[in-house]
């Protein structure tokens, strides 16, 4: 028990680490690259047409996934960033800096593919809707985790502000979450939920998980290799970097 | 399969500047981004390589 605790946190060190994730990288690659061939032929060329809107509803395919991993990287941002405000652990502060720019990328989709899907369907890029204006935010939350993170010098202390923020912040995806149902919305209400079955075709369901899973694995290998050169600018003075690197 | 000629593929029933336009800003950044993040990575480690080759030269010319 305590061994396996020990080997545990041995990947809590930026050393160990370091090596590990650029083992795990071409394996995330490979994932993302067959899903997203998979997704893609699914989404142009078995998912029929839309009965009431035509071809314009395949932007779903890559509508959902960014905005599930917009929501989903800002979780696990400010669980890094929390973890490492709570046990001063040196990865999980990089972990949280490397994932930011992967999550405001994701945000940045979700509103662009949404205000692509916006103007045919609903006659406007844009609208104040509970669904879109926190989206919006937390879209802004990133921006304003990554501008907080880079104004302050000492990366630990960058750390602290940074975590401080994300955990604030997350009391926002709830409400992006549950927004269509607290709300009167002009968004659509969610086509997957939990309790019953999907209200839409099996092979659009699988086409969106299978693009899915794509964003998911793109995501993970992207943030490992930001990781590995957070590591590397913040250990820099370290032996073990100046032996790592021939 | 829906579609009867590639240009009908392409046309995406009307909606083409719409899907392509979603399907190209993801495909354009998704792209992108790797490639800003493995040249962080070599950008650091070009750096550490240049820092260490700066530290062996000064230990020559103690030595010598």
């Amino acid at each position: 028990m305590r061994q396996s605790i020990i080997q545990w946190f041995r990947f809590a060190s930026p050393q160990s680490f370091y090596p590990l994730a650029g083992r795990m990288i071409p394996w995330f690659w490979a994932a993302a690259i067959i899903f997203g061939i998979g997704g893609l032929w699914i989404s142009f060329f078995v998912a029929p047409t839309d009965a009431q809107q035509g071809e314009g509803y395949r932007i779903i395919f890559v509508h959902v996934p960014a905005s599930w991993m917009s929501m989903f990287i800002y979780l696990v941002m400010a669980f890094w960033a929390g973890l490492g405000l709570a046990l001063n652990t040196r990865v999980s502060g990089m972990m949280a800096q490397a994932l930011a720019p992967t999550g405001a990328l994701m945000a940045a989709l979700s509103l662009w593919t949404g205000a692509l899907w916006g103007k045919p369907m609903w006659g406007a890029w844009w609208v104040w809707d509970a669904r879109l204006t926190s989206e919006l935010i937390l879209f802004f939350l990133y921006l304003g985790f990554m501008a907080l993170q880079a104004a302050i010098d000492d990366p630990r202390r960058a750390d602290k502000a940074g975590a401080i923020l994300a955990l604030v912040g997350v009391v926002n995806i709830p409400i992006i979450y549950f927004s269509v149902k607290w709300w009167n919305t002009l968004h659509q209400g969610s086509t997957i939920n939990l309790n019953k079955a999907p209200s839409m075709a099996q092979t659009m369901l699988w086409g969106m998980l299978l693009m899915a899973l794509a964003f998911w694995m793109y995501s993970i290998a992207v943030a490992l290799m930001r990781v590995r050169a957070i590591i590397l600018e913040r250990e820099r003075h370290t032996e073990w970097v100046k032996h790592a690197v021939e | 399969m829906q579609w009867n000629s590639v240009g009908e593929f392409f046309a995406m029933g009307g909606y083409a500047l719409y899907v392509w336009g979603s399907f190209g800003a993801c495909a354009l950044l998704m792209i992108a981004e790797p490639f800003l993040a493995r040249r962080r990575l070599s950008d650091v480690r070009k750096s550490l390589a240049r820092e260490r080759l700066a530290d062996e030269l000064e230990l020559q010319q103690k030595n010598s």
